[in-house]
């Protein structure tokens, strides 16, 4: 550590005002309070800082995301050894290291473009690089399937950046999820690379890794099978586990479960709104389970199982509790989380149209926030101001 | 006064830009969003409203002086109504196609906010001749930004330009896909927004 320390200061002179690398100045500075904790304190008025800044707390929700990113990328090797009919010869390591080549060109696309975006506005804008992009660089290569190309990736990166983030400040003033936009620009702008069952299983070899699956190859999601009326292949164990085809790194439950938990150990994602999300998912699941519609596989399908397939679990975790985009009120957590739960549910069940409904529950709720928080505040203004005139 | 004094030309020539009608005054974004999705239909409700306003002002700048003030309103829409529906039958019998295409908002140009703000502001207080030049200005400035958002929506939306294939065959070949939000109203909105942040971006100085 040290000898990083003494490095970044000893080429720091070169990005300060007159040094030659000036013009990369934003950059430098990213990187530098990325890797330490800046020591610098605010010089007027009262301030109180928490120990962990923004950085760190975006590093966490990085580090909880390690376990679904490598449960996908294995899954993808996965998914293509048994379209291919040869899971029996295919060795973890093989699989593994063909899902790796396969999902890290997503990876380094979404960075390069998200922070080349944000590179370039803080220079142009003479401010400090922020660190929103860090967790939405790594999401967004988690939420999409497989097959989605790779330039149709840096339009949306771009596009959301742009649109979702920098129009309205920049990180921390984004009213919408930016990850989400991402996905749901790809979704309506090439709905033939985002849906369907044609992009869930890579097909092509990668350097002599995976298998050459025949062209037009389709695999269902198992709530593609559902959308269509049909009950899912896939046992439940295998779809808690993860080896079904579906967007990189929402499959494994488990993975996403491990993520989770730090999350909340850490206490950087708020147990309310993660819990509440389940809730209502579940209750409405369970409340058209009751209903009995005949002929609808999504609504008889049970209700835990609603939430264990597609998005459900990785939204709930990762992205509902987003701290920028989601209620800020305690209660009005519960609230927003609930709401989450119900509308995802209420569009796989009742829009044949979109098989999954998480993205467009998040973004939804994502415009009720500050109103759910407003409400929340208001209540509390009435309530008190009941009990002061009672006492009088 | 002459025909072409600087006030006269000042009347045309500001809406087109300084004063434009969607990007300054933000008028009229409701049907500049539902007509873009492909680049005829935006030329010729462009063109169609820019012979509405600009007959309207005539008619309502001829009458302003024995226009009653309380029943203005009614007077101009009546105006504006006959106008409409000319125009209306015009396109059915020359240009179906389009017209079908247009489908309500050819009818809808009677609710048009730049045609009623253009009849108050101008044509109750100036002549004519001044009146038809402002009414030819704004509406060409309205239709200016609607051929600007029609071409790049029916560009990257559909590959084509007025119904002509402009991206060739090829790139589609090698993986290129059009855009589907492209003939979506969210994304026009996010085009006139893009249009109307250039515009201030150019302009800044003038203010």
């Amino acid at each position: 550590m040290n000898a990083l320390r003494k490095y970044i200061d000893s080429i720091k002179p070169n990005f300060e005002e007159g040094g030659k690398l000036h013009a990369l100045r934003s950059v430098f500075d990213g990187f530098e309070t990325f890797l330490f904790v800046p020591n610098t304190t605010s010089k007027s008025g009262v301030n109180v800082h928490d120990a962990i800044d923004s950085k760190r707390i975006m590093s966490f929700v990085v580090i909880a995301l390690v376990p679904a990113l490598l449960f996908g990328m294995y899954n993808v090797g996965y998914q293509n050894a048994a379209a291919a009919g040869k899971l029996a010869e295919a060795t973890f390591w093989g699989m593994f290291f063909y899902g790796f080549l396969a999902v890290l060109p997503k990876i380094l696309v979404s960075y390069i473009v998200g922070l080349g975006i944000e590179f370039v506005v803080a220079q142009w804008k003479n401010e400090e690089i922020q660190e929103g992009y860090l967790v939405s660089g790594i999401i967004i290569p988690l939420i999409v399937p497989i097959g989605c190309p790779l330039w149709i990736l840096a339009i949306a990166c771009a596009f959301s950046v742009i649109f979702a983030k920098e129009i309205f400040g920049g990180t921390g003033m984004n009213i919408f999820n930016v990850a989400l936009i991402t996905r749901a620009f790809l979704f309506f702008s090439y709905p033939a690379a985002m849906s369907g069952d044609a992009v869930w299983v890579a097909t092509d070899q990668i350097f002599g890794l995976g298998y050459q699956l025949a062209d037009g190859f389709t695999m269902a999601t198992p709530l593609g099978e559902v959308a269509a009326g049909a009950a899912p292949a896939s046992c439940i164990c295998t779809q808690i586990i993860g080896l079904i085809p579906g967007s990189i790194g929402e499959t494994s439950v488990i993975a996403i479960a491990l993520g989770g938990l730090l999350l909340l150990w850490t206490g950087v994602a708020s147990w309310k709104t993660m819990l509440s999300v389940f809730i209502g998912g579940a209750l409405t699941a369970y409340l058209f389970n009751s209903l009995g519609m005949e002929g609808n596989m999504a609504a008889t399908m049970p209700w835990y199982q609603h939430l264990v397939l597609g998005g459900f679990a990785f939204g709930a975790v990762f992205m509902a509790t987003d701290p920028v985009t989601s209620a800020r009120t305690e209660c009005g957590k519960w609230v927003y989380g609930f709401l989450i739960g119900v509308v995802a549910i209420t569009v796989r069940v009742l829009n044949p149209g979109y098989p999954e409904g998480m993205m467009l529950a998040i973004l939804l709720m994502n415009v009720f926030a500050a109103l759910i928080d407003y409400y929340v505040v208001d209540a509390n203004i009435s309530r008190r101001a009941k009990r002061a005139i009672k006492k009088q | 006064m002459s025909l072409f004094s600087a006030e006269n030309k000042e009347a045309f020539v500001s809406p087109l830009n300084l004063n434009n009608p969607v990007a300054v005054q933000v008028l009229g974004i409701c049907s500049a969003l539902a007509v873009t999705s492909q680049l005829e239909p935006a030329i010729v409700m462009g063109l169609s409203v820019t012979v509405i306003t600009a007959f309207a002002n005539v008619i309502i700048a001829l009458l302003r002086k024995t226009i009653p003030n309380r029943i203005r309103i009614i007077i101009q829409l009546v105006v504006v109504a006959a106008l409409v529906t000319i125009v209306s039958m015009v396109l059915k019998a020359f240009a179906y196609d389009v017209s079908v295409q247009l489908s309500v908002y050819v009818g809808l140009i009677i609710t048009n906010c730049i045609l009623m703000g253009r009849l108050e502001a101008f044509a109750m207080q100036n002549g004519p001749w001044e009146s038809f030049l402002d009414g030819i200005g704004n509406g060409l400035g309205y239709a200016f930004v609607l051929v600007v958002v029609g071409t790049i929506r029916e560009l990257l939306g559909s590959g084509s330009l007025l119904g002509f294939r402009i991206i060739p065959e090829a790139a589609y070949e090698c993986g290129y896909m059009n855009n589907g939000m492209m003939t979506m109203p969210a994304m026009a909105l996010i085009l006139v927004g893009c249009f109307i942040w250039a515009h201030r971006a150019i302009n800044k100085e003038d203010k």
